[in-house]
């Protein structure tokens, strides 16, 4: 072993290390995602199956045709899928944390948040595979883009920013309970209900007057009228304001939250 | 700069009912390394974990190159290097990439910390591995890789948490060996261990705990002392020999003891120095006796358990 005296060091500047210690971390998980394809089916079998289910046994009843259905659909399938890749972030960090190598990132001179936000920025890519995977089978199936190219990324990324912004409050489950078995448990009984009871599946009209309020308010609702606009033209109105609220609430929320909890757990 | 480099006073941690610690004293001068010696479930680990700034002491107080474990716990960090039965690796990236990874944690240059890791894996014969998942690594590779990311930050202070439990002997011999060049260059290592044989082999002092408690604080020889000292086997080839055996035996025991028959045809006394067995060669070369087996052992822990607790068992009811 050399002994070095010195050794490069990088800036020691707070906030720098912190955003430079994330992406490192950033960098972990999406290495650890490129290792286990297989994590990967909820994000891309799964839209594909809720596409066809739905397009194909519901189309006509609701739509009294399949390819009106899948214009309206697709959009609702992506956020659902979003919604739902969210609780896998949950399970991943609450049986990660059984690992030794938690133990590890705390004995280091990080910032305690890093590891986490680290894992939450790296389950961007999963967002981005869900967006991909959606569009290129509905694409199959006949889903056509009535705007322009512009509008059309602008609703991919709000997606995207919807689930990571969302993950935070399924990472905080993840630090609350105990197994992982129970985050998958709590994020399904929170996340179906916010998907069925929304504009994904039906238009909000058709729906009871009591539930039309707790639709009307649901962040599901606001994200697919704003891709069905982005996607298909038709008017956005502010759903995409309502939906950039929802998703810094969501951080504001519960990244503190998540954080305390992961404190705590230690 | 101080020259005790772990500190600890009157460190106690429950966990609801287990009071797993109930007042540890511990103090590890620069340099040297010190054996922290019990039975599963002692606190050993318990110990390691808040002097490592992973769990918070419910009272007392610990520094590490004087600073506070609790107040100073990001300074802490930065000059301590943990090795444990937990604090471990990512499994799914490779060993070089752990490497670097915590190098650049450490902040590192993206150079230096490809360098480091480098010097690290070669350190530790792992260079061909290197580009492998640390799940397929072998145990004796995973505790290497597991020291070798301790390793990372040059750290001053290294806790070694059971390096060895579950490796064989000669994978034993190389660990303690890298101990040795650590210490050489100048870290001070704190050491836990179940092996008595582990922290004679490399402990300046030895403090041995049990039940939360510190019961003895000592260097191994002192250590020894209280416990009794070594045990001498012989097994004469001619069992007509025993009797001439046992007495030869008993002048060179602690005490002139008699002796005993441990296992059939072997007899056993307690001695207080290694004179003892060159002495007893002697005579047993004198009295024309020939010998098929002939022994030093050290007290196990079990024995050092007995004479300091008074107790036959020592596996510890609690975590």
């Amino acid at each position: 072993m050399t002994a070095i005296a010195v050794q490069p060091l990088k800036s020691q500047f707070k906030p720098l290390r912190l955003v430079r210690h994330s992406l490192e971390l950033t960098k972990r998980s999406l290495i650890k995602t490129w290792r286990t394809p297989e994590a990967l089916i909820d994000v891309t079998v799964q839209p594909a199956l809720f596409l066809v289910i739905f397009v194909y046994i519901f189309g006509g009843a609701i739509a009294g045709g399949t390819h009106e259905y899948l214009q309206f659909l697709m959009p609702g399938i992506l956020a659902q899928t979003v919604a739902m890749g969210a609780i896998s972030i949950g399970v991943n960090l609450n049986n990660d944390l059984e690992k030794g190598i938690f133990d590890r990132f705390r004995s280091l001179p990080i910032a305690r948040s890093a590891p986490l936000i680290g894992a939450v920025l790296g389950d961007v890519v999963r967002y981005v595979i869900v967006t991909i995977s959606t569009f290129a089978f509905a694409y199959l199936m006949g889903f056509r883009i009535h705007a322009s190219p512009l509008h059309a990324i602008a609703g991919c990324l709000l997606a995207v920013l919807f689930g990571v912004c969302l993950s935070w409050a399924l990472v905080f489950v993840g630090m609350l309970v105990r197994t992982s078995g129970a985050v998958q448990g709590i994020g399904f009984l929170v996340i179906m209900p916010l998907t069925f009871a929304s504009n994904v599946f039906v238009g909000t009209f058709t729906l009871p007057g009591w539930m039309q309020g707790f639709v009307k308010v649901n962040p599901l609702t606001h994200l697919v009228q704003s891709m069905r606009g982005l996607f298909l033209g038709t008017p956005v109105g502010n759903h995409v304001w309502w939906t950039l609220g929802w998703c810094a609430a969501f951080v504001i929320v519960f990244m503190p939250l998540a954080l305390a909890a992961y404190r705590k757990k230690v | 700069m101080t020259d005790v480099m772990v500190e600890a006073e009157g460190l106690v941690k429950r966990f609801g009912e287990t009071r797993a610690l109930q007042g540890v004293d511990l103090a590890v001068p620069r340099g040297t390394v010190h054996g922290v010696l019990g039975p599963n479930g002692a606190g050993k680990t318990t110990a390691v974990r808040i002097l490592s700034t992973l769990l918070r002491p419910d009272a007392g107080q610990a520094r590490i190159a004087g600073f506070d474990v609790v107040r100073d716990a990001e300074k802490v960090r930065s000059r301590i290097g943990l090795t444990g039965q937990y604090a471990s690796v990512d499994e799914d990236l490779t060993g070089r990439q752990n490497l670097v990874l915590f190098g650049t944690l450490l902040d590192l240059r993206k150079s230096a910390a490809k360098h480091r890791a480098k010097e690290l894996l070669e350190w530790f014969d792992l260079t061909e591995a290197a580009d492998r998942p640390a799940k397929t690594y072998s145990g004796g590779m995973r505790r290497r890789l597991d020291l070798a990311a301790s390793l990372v930050g040059r750290p001053d202070v290294i806790f070694l948490d059971e390096p060895t439990t579950g490796l064989d002997p000669s994978k034993r011999e190389d660990m303690w060996q890298v101990v040795r060049t650590l210490v050489r260059d100048g870290s001070t290592v704190l050491l836990t261990t179940q092996y008595l044989e582990e922290a004679e082999a490399l402990a300046d002092e030895i403090t041995v705990i049990d039940h939360g408690r510190v019961i003895a604080n000592d260097t191994p020889e002192q250590l020894k002392r209280i416990v009794g000292g070594q045990t001498l086997e012989v097994r004469p080839a001619d069992p007509a020999d025993l009797e001439k055996t046992g007495l030869i035996l008993a002048s060179v025991a602690t005490n002139q003891k008699p002796a005993e028959m441990t296992r059939k045809g072997v007899l056993a006394v307690p001695v207080s120095g290694d004179e003892a067995l060159t002495e007893s060669v002697a005579r047993l070369a004198t009295a024309g006796i020939v010998v098929t087996e002939l022994s030093m052992h050290l007290p196990s822990l079990d024995e050092v358990f007995f004479t300091l607790t008074g107790r036959k068992d020592t596996e510890g009811n609690h975590k």
